[in-house]
């Protein structure tokens, strides 16, 4: 990528063809500024691109709602589907996620992948916060820990590549140490998940309803064990 | 002041977004304020039918859009009460020919004339949602006290927050209190408990809802239905007034449910 004709070293904008339609890379820069440039290129290739499904990276942009929903229907007025975004950030990738957009597309972008973790460090050691209720059709997966302040709700799911903490009801999906750790856990202030998952192992809530109380899930000698939280 | 977009939505089919569109299009319009409820479910329209004006429609909201008529041709004054319109939804095209900047633009275009503009938006969460909610100052999401339709209302509630239109007030729909009573039926409680937003109002299951919305006759202009007062207390809190919770049923216990409910939800 080095020449770019149009657009001299640092192209600000960059279409590529993917199986899945048009991949947009976008530069570096103030995301106003390459937002009204990427509608400039797009406008003067209107007829080549009506009714295009577009995946963008935006690398490292920090994107609020506002930002995504109001490019995708400005798309949209241009006929064009915003299915896909890609970025480094996890704030623009939950957006894009919330939005109902993908964020990852196979094949095409090998610099994504997570590299993997040093003989160092123990892996996913990250961990991200979400101060929100989880709704139904949110999803995450986050190779490190996640801690959730608020409700999981059914019908969202967490995966982790480490622990899972929610101080709130666990009502969805959860699935910790999901690269195979047998030493990650979960813990709610009340536990009722509609499936919950260690490592390789897969459990459900038992159907009667106890009363609510902080509870700690772990493996225990290869099953899913949970304990009411009992701090000394 | 200009005037406020409200859109009803709710994800899940069949539970009520175009009676309640109609019900409180019409108590709005009631207590003279001029109200234009726009139909977005484009391709399957029933929001005519309901307020009994499918054989005046001549021209529809993708014709507005497009530029074939004024708004002027567009709009069908209800016959029963003056200050009512309607923008159907054409019946022969799809959600695709209309964008969500369309319809931000139209109600931009209706807030200096109406002082409320209801839209009603189609199931799903896909483009007519997107269009539904795009204009929208309130969005209020209906349920029915059943699991699947609360599941897909806090989908859309996810949905709406997302699109920073939150955030959205709940409407519950077709409660039977016996039901609930018995605990054969999740309550308004349980139903709060999961969803977490501020409740708008609660509508008992009632027969005569359908045979006005067969008819055409808004249940609100009905005087005895419990439903119609439901509706009617509803637009009362939309235009920012404290009216208590109705108590769904005169049987001692419930109505003790019902003051716990105004705490939770009058915030």
């Amino acid at each position: 990528m080095e020449s770019n004709i149009e657009l001299a070293v640092k192209p600000k904008v960059q279409i590529k063809g993917i199986g899945e339609g048009l991949l947009i890379i976008l530069g570096e820069g103030n995301w106003q500024d390459l937002h009204d440039f990427l509608l400039e290129q797009i406008d003067q290739q209107a007829e080549f691109l009506r009714g295009a499904r577009i995946a963008l990276d935006v690398g490292n942009q920090v994107l609020k709602a506002v930002d995504l929903g109001q490019l995708r229907s400005q798309l949209l007025d241009r006929e064009i589907t915003l299915w896909a975004v890609i970025s480094n950030s996890p704030t623009t990738e939950q957006t894009a996620q919330t939005l109902g957009m993908a964020t990852r597309i196979e094949k095409v972008k090998p610099e994504h992948v997570e590299p993997p973790a040093s003989g160092a460090t123990h892996m996913g050691e990250q961990a991200i916060l979400l101060h929100r209720t989880l709704r139904s059709g949110f999803s995450i997966h986050f190779p490190g820990h996640v801690v959730v302040i608020g409700d999981v709700n059914p019908g969202a799911e967490i995966i982790a590549g480490g622990n899972i903490i929610v101080w709130g009801r666990l009502r969805g999906m959860v699935h910790a140490g999901a690269e195979g750790n047998n030493n990650a856990i979960v813990c709610a202030l009340d536990l009722m998940p509609t499936q919950l998952r260690i490592a390789n192992q897969i459990s459900m809530s038992p159907k009667e309803r106890k009363k609510a109380l902080p509870e700690i899930v772990r493996l225990l000698n290869g099953e899913v064990v949970a304990e009411p939280w009992n701090p000394k | 002041m200009p005037g406020k977009v409200v859109t009803i939505t709710s994800g899940k089919g069949g539970v009520g977004k175009t009676t309640a569109t109609a019900n409180l299009g019409a108590a709005l319009a009631a207590e003279g304020k001029k109200v234009v409820c726009i139909d977005a479910d484009i391709g399957l329209r029933n929001l005519d039918v309901v307020l009994g004006l499918e054989n005046r429609i001549v021209y529809d909201l993708v014709d507005l859009i497009e530029g074939r008529c004024r708004s002027r041709q567009a709009l069908i004054r209800d016959k029963r009460l003056p200050e009512l319109f309607l923008i159907p939804a054409a019946q022969t095209r799809d959600k695709s020919a209309v964008s969500p900047s369309d319809m931000t633009r139209l109600c931009d275009d209706l807030r200096g004339e109406f002082d409320w503009i209801l839209i009603d938006s189609p199931a799903g969460i896909e483009r007519g949602f997107r269009n539904a909610i795009a204009p929208t100052d309130i969005a209020v999401v209906i349920t029915n006290p059943e699991v699947a339709a609360v599941r897909d209302a806090d989908r859309i509630i996810g949905l709406i927050e997302a699109e920073e239109k939150g955030p959205a007030r709940l409407l519950i729909n077709r409660i039977k209190p016996g039901m609930v009573k018995r605990g054969e039926m999740l309550s308004p409680d349980d139903v709060l408990e999961l969803l977490a937003v501020e409740l708008i109002g609660m509508v008992p299951e009632d027969e005569v809802v359908i045979t006005s919305t067969n008819r055409g006759t808004p249940v609100v202009l009905d005087g005895k239905s419990k439903a119609g007062q439901a509706f009617r207390n509803i637009a009362k809190r939309l235009q920012g007034e404290k009216i208590p919770f109705l108590p769904l049923e005169e049987e001692s216990g419930f109505f003790g449910k019902i003051s716990k409910l105004i705490r939770t939800g009058g915030n």
